[in-house]
């Protein structure tokens, strides 16, 4: 298996289909072939993480709890619960824990192993977030990361950094913005972004914050 | 195992590079690999520990080299030969071995949905005695297992104080393995990001790492 792994170049010739893209498509040919998977299933599977379970569930979780104080209580206390009481949960967010950012405290949540995220809030993670730069530096130097993010931190903000080392997923429970006082949990969802529920961002009016 | 893959506070490994408007799979082969390996667990062949124990074992600089995705495959690939679902040379060869036996049925669609609806909860409804409470100082132990672990390199033979107990769980370090489950707390260990990182750290920071029973000692 590691005398013909993927090379890095794919991007330089897009015509051409991947060595890696190549590899999967036999793979699956022949796991199809052996009755161990079903074409459909994988449609379903793929077809739920692009269009079904990504960023907008856990922006109503956090619009929600902005807007109903008992909600709040109840996600910060049991996660699980709470976050099921708006209809999600499953893989990869079995068990979950939120914390919140305040004008004191600021939560960064990475994985340093490998690339836990908790998927049914959050969808699948961006590819920065499993890549070498950000696994490496979020724990050693929060700061500069955030700095990289477009977020300068005062320096009496505390940071606490979240790394997924077990099977409890963290979700970043966001400042709300002033001057949002009459908005609706609709139009409120519409600000929160992904990167303000990592911790690489805050959550603004206009969305500058964590436009990249 | 101290391989790359424990890469907290290593530095040199560039820019962080964020990409706008960018999609979930930017390949179709991307997507096709992610499902295969959530419809190949299906098979209850391995777990999640042993999954990511596959990738770990991954050749360091391949491992840095390759895109998450391929490392999927990779990791697949690995999981699937090792439990004999399928055969060295079938992957070469992309075929079936003559009169291999098919497997039946494979996880259709409604059932992988029902799949990730669930999910796979790694919390166990057993009495294990909590050997730490909350607000006690522990020092994580000095261990370098050549096995699996999620004792993260940086954390070792350190001092923090128990944050939170979040129950117990499925121990990976034997999982991965299948020597049984083990079941245990994990607790949120607060570091203060000068007792991992020196005068680098902010006097102010802290890093919680979710540990294991097992990975601490008092302090």
């Amino acid at each position: 298996m590691n005398s013909d792994l993927p090379n890095t170049h794919e991007h330089d010739h897009q015509a051409v289909p991947s060595d890696a893209a190549l590899r999967v498509k036999a793979l699956e040919s022949l796991l199809v072939e052996k009755g161990l998977v079903d074409r459909t299933a994988l449609d379903a599977l793929v077809d739920a993480y692009e269009h079904k379970i990504g960023p907008r569930n856990g922006a109503r979780v956090v619009a929600r709890a902005w807007s109903d104080p008992a909600y709040k209580q109840r996600l910060l206390s049991n996660a699980d619960a709470a976050i099921a009481e708006m209809g999600y949960g499953g893989f990869q967010g079995e068990h979950m824990v939120v914390v919140e950012n305040s004008a004191k405290v600021h939560n960064l949540v990475v994985c340093t192993l490998c690339s836990c995220y908790p998927w049914p809030v959050l969808g699948l993670p961006p590819v920065w977030y499993k890549s070498a730069p950000y696994r490496s530096r979020a724990v050693i130097d929060p700061r500069g990361v955030l700095r990289e993010f477009g977020l300068e931190l005062p320096e009496d903000l505390e940071v606490r950094v979240w790394d997924s080392t077990a099977e409890v997923r963290y979700l970043v429970l966001p400042e709300r913005p002033a001057g949002t006082e009459g908005m609706n949990e609709e139009a409120l969802a519409a600000l929160v972004t992904r990167d303000a529920m990592v911790g690489v961002g805050k959550v603004s009016l206009s969305k500058v914050v964590s436009a990249s | 195992m101290n391989s790359v893959h424990d890469m907290g506070g290593m530095d040199g490994m560039g820019p962080i590079i964020e990409e706008k408007n960018e999609p979930v799979f930017h390949n179709e082969w991307e997507g096709r690999i992610f499902a295969m390996n959530l419809a190949m667990g299906a098979w209850r062949k391995w777990n999640i520990d042993a999954s990511r124990h596959a990738r770990e074992l991954i050749p360091p600089a391949e491992y840095l080299r390759m895109s998450y995705y391929e490392k999927w495959l990779a990791g697949l690939i690995e999981l699937i030969v090792k439990s004999e679902l399928v055969t060295r040379g079938e992957i070469e060869s992309t075929t079936p071995t003559a009169g291999s036996v098919k497997a039946v049925p494979a996880l259709n669609a409604e059932q992988a949905m029902a799949r990730i609806a669930a999910g796979i909860p790694a919390k166990r409804n057993v009495d294990v005695p909590a050997r730490f409470k909350v607000g006690q100082r522990v020092r994580t132990r000095n261990m370098h297992p050549v096995r699996h672990t999620r004792l993260p390199r940086y954390a070792r033979g350190r001092f923090g104080t128990i944050n939170r107990d979040h129950g117990v769980f499925v121990f990976p370090d034997t999982n991965a393995h299948f020597l049984g489950e083990k079941p245990q707390h994990v607790y949120s260990v607060c570091f203060a990001a000068r007792e991992l990182w020196g005068a680098r750290a902010e006097e102010k920071d802290s890093v919680h790492v979710d540990l294991w029973d097992e990975y601490l000692e008092p302090a």
